[in-house]
């Protein structure tokens, strides 16, 4: 029976998501990073020429810029970058075996009862992933609603003059050197354009996966809500993904338009090996609202500051953010106001958790513009400490250029008491459970704005977490 | 010879670290089904006793014993005496920010199920509307965070609220009356009365300062404790005697026995 050969011989039969993709000549990947490998990039999504000389302008001013000196520790990040390999496509694959997948890893999975399919997926094991975006969830009603959620490369293909029109104008390049690496060799990430009026009511979903040895993960976001609408929008995924030495450095642009409403919902648990480099920012306009929530459980380093730009009169912007530290983990995130426009609110609760040796610091910002008149801002930030050596620090920073503003700011740090530890324990709860109980407690501010399974999944991580942190 | 229930055996304590005995040579004995009342004025030992049998890490056992059920427990932590059957209402219980009654008190009862045999969501629901009810306690206070915010009456509440739900063998009630009002006192002792009366093998261990609870819970002994050692025990008529005597004439044999 003669069987079509043309699947099978360009290696696609094992590609699970059933796409199909151009035939476009195999994509030789090397490490490292060059004005080769951008050029490269951009030829192979075929993109226009004003993109590649974005790409290669933003090379120019990543070079140009120097690493940064505060938030975590990035020297050991600066001598792997020349082993990273920046872009990879599918049919490059880096097959790992699952022997080598840590025990732990291979533990956690069955703790939160991962299907046996995805563990392997997760842990990076027999790649079908890649730099690009493969898997997005589009409902039917969306498309009838003129909602656009597209893979990024997609966005720029179809929606050119949308795209354009938008694209870099929050977080230029020159913003910071990461932004800059990232506007070089991005690749992967969604579009999406909420039309004017429309409320989306099941949240947008995306998540990617890094997965190959060394692979740098460069997504870019650009998220567009048109004047009055409303939605949703939920990346991450709570499951540990792994993989060894990474990097993820992404940049997430979104504009919320007068009246709209918008809500960014992060929950990561990379690795304990990665490096999470992310530059999020939204532009709010007039009495539009924009909230951004962020849950950073993983990682070897996370710098993180979703922002909040309160553009028009009005406006109001919260970040609300949990980070958790454990062994050899450094969170360091917090949250950006800044108020350019009158009557505008916004308001940072920030709760952080260390354990063991991790270090959990709240960094954070509210600027305030002459003008601003009538801005109102409230930060919260607690912390809380698990063990002796734990530690936990605060970055505030607050510039206040107009002197008819409300500006306040408290902070807490505190430890489980002994007394309460005794409580629960004479309740027949054990030590660990206890602590669990306590650290849930702590984030249950933020984890009720959460999804039910994230928050089922996120107190679930916690517990595990807990276990063997004491005694 | 059946256990008795609860048996403490010339029990000496202290504060962990400390020099200073705070217990000095406690016999005492509770059988199932019985309730003791423990008085004594103030810096008697009443609540070391209490931490004691609840295995508080902030104080040790120096001499003697606690046996609970023939069992010398000393060596179990906290929860492992709960799930044993050891109930203790705190005199000043913790706050839990964040975590509702309802989750709390759902955990502590699979605490002490066998994993996979959780109670049923539905089961517990209705037990704890029961009990709320039988506490004069409105629905809402199940979704409130465990004490935050809570008067004295209603913290003391929600510690017989987890008596009921958790139906351990031994209570160890440590100055429940302290800060109530008449009210809230005759609902606390009504849902006393309710467990010991469904449940005759349930032994309670009253720790109180003054007499009034006991016109509410009667007792069936009273003791009474003074310098750490139980220096009287009696009947119910022992309390009234306290009441109208006051610890004076205890004060003066007391200072007689010990040298």
């Amino acid at each position: 029976m003669p069987h079509d050969p043309t699947v099978a011989e360009i290696g696609l039969d094992e590609y699970k998501y059933g796409f199909i993709t151009e035939d476009k000549p195999v994509f030789k990947a090397q490490p490292g990073l060059s004005e080769e490998i951008v050029r490269q990039i951009s030829a192979h999504k075929d993109e226009p020429e004003w993109m590649l000389e974005f790409r290669l302008k933003a090379l120019e001013i990543y070079y140009s810029k120097p690493m940064p000196k505060w938030g975590g520790d990035l020297n050991q990040l600066e001598a792997t970058l020349d082993e990273i390999y920046f872009y990879l496509k599918p049919q490059e694959k880096m097959e790992r075996s699952w022997d080598d997948v840590p025990q732990e890893i291979k533990d956690t999975f069955e703790k939160l009862g991962i299907p046996e399919a995805e563990r392997k997926a997760l842990a990076g094991v027999g790649a079908q992933y890649e730099s690009e975006m493969v898997y997005h969830s589009l409902k039917e009603q969306w498309e009838e609603q003129g909602v656009i959620f597209d893979s990024i490369e997609d966005g720029l293909r179809n929606h050119p003059e949308l795209f354009r029109e938008h694209f870099a104008t929050v977080v230029p390049p020159r913003d910071n050197k990461f932004a800059a690496l990232n506007s070089a060799v991005w690749s992967g990430g969604s579009f999406v354009y909420i039309p004017k009026g429309v409320e989306v009511e099941i949240p947008l979903q995306a998540y990617f996966r890094v997965n190959t040895e060394k692979m740098g993960q460069f997504e870019r976001t650009l998220i567009i809500v048109d004047e009055g609408a409303q939605a949703h929008y939920i990346e991450g995924c709570t499951a540990p993904t792994y993989s060894s030495d990474s990097f993820h450095s992404g940049v997430i642009e979104i504009l919320v338009k007068k009246d709209a409403r918008f809500r960014y919902t992060t929950i990561q648990n990379w690795s304990h090996n990665m490096y999470n480099l992310v530059t999020q920012r939204a532009m709010v306009h007039e009495a539009a609202t924009m909230e951004w929530l962020d849950g950073n459980l993983g990682s070897k380093l996370t710098m993180k500051y979703p922002s909040c730009f309160l553009m028009g009169e009005g406006a109001h912007g919260s970040i609300l953010s949990i980070a958790y530290a454990s062994d050899g983990q450094h969170q360091d995130t917090g949250g950006k106001v800044v108020h350019v426009a009158p009557n505008t609110t916004s308001q940072i609760t920030s709760k952080s958790i260390s354990r063991g040796t991790g270090r959990s610091s709240y960094r954070g910002q509210c600027k305030v513009y002459k003008g601003a008149v009538g801005a109102k801002s409230n930060v919260e930030c607690d912390a809380l400490l698990l063990d002796e050596d734990s530690r936990t620090d605060t970055y505030p920073y607050i510039e206040i250029d107009e002197n008819r503003s409300t500006i306040g700011h408290e902070a807490t740090v505190s430890k489980v008491g002994e007394e309460q530890l005794f409580y629960l324990m004479s309740r027949g709860i054990s030590e660990e459970e206890a602590m669990a109980m306590v650290v849930r407690g702590f984030i249950e501010p933020i984890a009720k704005e959460l999804p039910l399974e994230y928050a089922i999944e996120l107190n679930r991580l916690i517990e595990l977490e807990m276990e063997g942190s004491v005694g | 010879m059946a256990k008795h229930l609860l048996e403490l055996r010339d029990l000496h304590a202290r504060v962990a670290g400390e020099e200073i005995e705070i217990l000095k040579g406690v016999d005492l004995t509770v059988d199932h089904g019985e309730v003791h009342a423990l008085m004594g004025p103030n810096g008697s030992g009443k609540s070391t006793l209490a931490k004691i049998v609840a295995g508080h890490p902030g104080y040790e056992v120096t001499a003697g014993e606690v046996l609970f059920e023939g069992k010398n427990i000393e060596e179990l932590e906290p929860d492992e005496r709960s799930r044993a059957g050891i109930f203790m209402a705190f005199q000043y219980p913790s706050e839990i920010p964040g975590v509702s009654i309802s989750n709390f008190l759902r955990t502590a009862v699979n605490a002490r199920r066998a994993e996979g045999e959780e109670i049923d969501v539905f089961e517990f629901h209705d037990q704890l509307l029961e009990m709320l009810a039988l506490l004069e306690m409105d629905e809402s206070f199940a979704s409130r965070f465990v004490n935050e915010g809570f008067s004295g009456g209603e913290k003391k509440r929600n510690e017989i609220l987890q008596l009921a739900m958790l139906k351990p063998r031994l209570a160890v009630l440590d100055e429940t009356d302290s800060g109530l009002d008449i009210d809230a006192l005759k609902i606390v002792s009504h849902g006393v009365n309710a467990l010991t009366e469904h449940d005759d093998q349930l032994g309670v261990l009253l720790i109180t300062h003054y007499k009034r609870i006991l016109d509410y819970i009667r007792p069936d002994f009273v003791h009474v404790i003074m310098k750490g050692r139980v220096v009287e025990s009696g009947g119910p008529d022992l309390a009234q005697k306290l009441e109208d005597a006051g610890y004076e004439w205890l004060r003066e044999d007391a200072a007689a026995v010990s040298v």
